[in-house]
């Protein structure tokens, strides 16, 4: 693995964050039906952030919870992968709110369809809309996100990684050269 | 990952690999609790229940644990099988597998069916009890009860009562309990523990009083009457006599003891009623939690393949 490019350091990641904030509640007319629901793991963070710029800007406290989405990916049934399960913490009721889904990356969609159908069993959610901190392309199912971060045309030999300094010893995202 | 592709029993499983099925179990009961309890991990597998022995608890809670996780289930009961024509054993699995099948769940009274079919088949097998030998998804969901409730196993004192002699669940408790570090304990009449149980590391009580000073945890066996463990006693009514557990007792040494049971409970024989559905009980809990263990097992042997 070889680093290519920092794409984002911690100021870039920062500015935002407080922009995505600002988009969110742009897009929604405020901050009164929306709750934050982050993929498992960095989506999770993220998610923590941006529910604290809203406070910071609009001075309303949005419900937030974690979706672990293990157990409807369909890579567990085709590849030969045994991701870890974690487990679901969302603590709030989300029929008929609208969901902001956050996750780092987006890619294939995969991730995305399969935190569709983990929310759809967990209640009738109003609307979903998809938030995401890097757009790298290659999608494989007809999704696109509702706000974007940072969008980054890749190759296919390519991989994004985000660092978040709540796992990570720094907040930056990188582009990285994998080696076959 | 677990360390074995199969689940035969808990004899020489390692303590992580206990941990790793505990940890996925807890998911797994959050998911039970859902208004829509199913998510798709195991679209796609077939899984087959094979129990040549009569079951309620454990063939429905495995039942339902297979159709949570979306696999398709095939039920197989050997008094309407051809088994009554004269087909063996080896004949009816290797033509069941021949049918496609991912997963084999087992019971069987003879001890050792488990092993003998992973040399006949290609498919993961789990043990759902066999003979006298083992019951591990039993015993994982009584560890996995203990946990939910005290919050640990390593350092508890655990004592299991009655016919251990007959008993898989307390072969798989014994193994499982001590590799998670705790102090296990048995108890009952002299003719129902087997000779030389000391030498696996637990401690023989021939006293229920002196059980319930030592434990933090009770777990109390049936009177298995079907495999005739009444011949080992004088009576029903001497074994409660001597053995029961009854709120009396409990309040005599004023312990908030654990009262646990694999079920079915013989009333009024292993234990009173007011002891089984009094507040230290966890019976019901250990059924919910069982199809919670039993996903988790399910779940980690049906997605592991030798390259992870």
């Amino acid at each position: 693995m070889k680093v290519k490019a920092k794409i984002m350091d911690e100021i870039a990641i920062q500015r935002t964050i407080t922009r995505l904030a600002h988009e969110i509640l742009e897009q929604n007319k405020g901050a009164e039906n929306i709750a934050l629901v982050g993929i498992q793991t960095r989506g999770e963070f993220l998610a923590n952030r941006i529910k604290n710029k809203l406070l910071e800007i609009e001075g309303v406290d949005v419900p937030t919870g974690i979706l672990n989405i293990t157990l409807y990916r369909d890579d567990v049934r085709v590849k030969l992968k045994q991701p870890e399960v974690k487990a679901t913490n969302i603590l709030f009721d989300i029929n008929d709110k609208d969901i902001i889904l956050i996750d780092d990356v987006l890619y294939t969609g995969r991730t995305v369809r399969a935190a569709m159908d983990a929310l759809t069993d967990l209640g009738r959610y109003s609307s979903i809309q998809l938030l995401v901190l890097v757009d790298r392309g290659h999608r494989e199912l007809p999704i696109k996100a509702d706000f974007v971060g940072k969008n980054v045309p890749t190759s296919i030999d390519e991989e994004v990684r985000v660092k978040l300094k709540e796992v990570d010893d720094e907040d930056a995202v990188y582009l990285i050269q994998v080696e076959n | 990952m677990l360390s074995s592709r199969h689940l035969l029993g808990l004899y020489g499983v390692p303590k992580k690999d206990i941990e790793l099925i505990l940890d996925t179990a807890k998911t797994f009961r959050e998911i039970i609790e859902r208004p829509i309890k199913k998510v798709p991990t195991l679209q796609g597998k077939t899984v087959v229940n094979l129990f040549f022995e009569s079951s309620t608890r454990t063939r429905i809670s495995f039942e339902l644990a297979e159709k949570r996780l979306s696999a398709d289930v095939l039920n197989f009961s050997a008094s309407t099988s051809s088994l009554t024509k004269g087909e063996t054993l080896k004949d009816t699995v290797r033509n069941i597998e021949a049918m496609k099948i991912d997963m084999v769940v087992i019971r069987h009274s003879a001890a050792g069916s488990p092993h003998y079919l992973t040399q006949l088949i290609d498919a993961n097998v789990i043990n759902a009890g066999d003979g006298t030998h083992e019951h591990p998804t039993q015993a994982l969901l009584d560890m996995y009860t203990i946990r939910e409730k005290i919050g640990r196993i390593e350092g508890l004192n655990v004592c299991i009562v009655g016919d251990i002699s007959h008993s898989r669940v307390a072969m798989s408790n014994i193994f499982g309990l001590l590799t998670m570090g705790a102090n296990v304990a048995v108890c009952g009449p002299k003719t129902m523990i087997p000779k030389d149980i000391d030498k696996l590391g637990v401690m023989v009580f021939t006293k229920i009083d002196d059980a319930i000073k030592f434990a933090d945890v009770l777990n109390i066996l049936r009177i298995q009457l079907e495999r005739g463990a009444a011949s080992n006693f004088p009576s029903l009514r001497e074994y409660h006599r001597l053995f029961g557990i009854t709120k009396e007792r409990l309040l005599k040494h004023k312990k908030d003891i654990l009262i646990m049971h694999p079920g079915p409970i013989n009333r009024g024989v292993e234990l009173s009623s007011d002891v089984a559905d009094g507040s230290n009980s966890v019976i019901l809990e250990q059924v919910t939690n069982g199809v919670a263990v039993r996903m988790a097992v399910l779940y980690l042997i049906g997605t592991r393949t030798e390259e992870n």
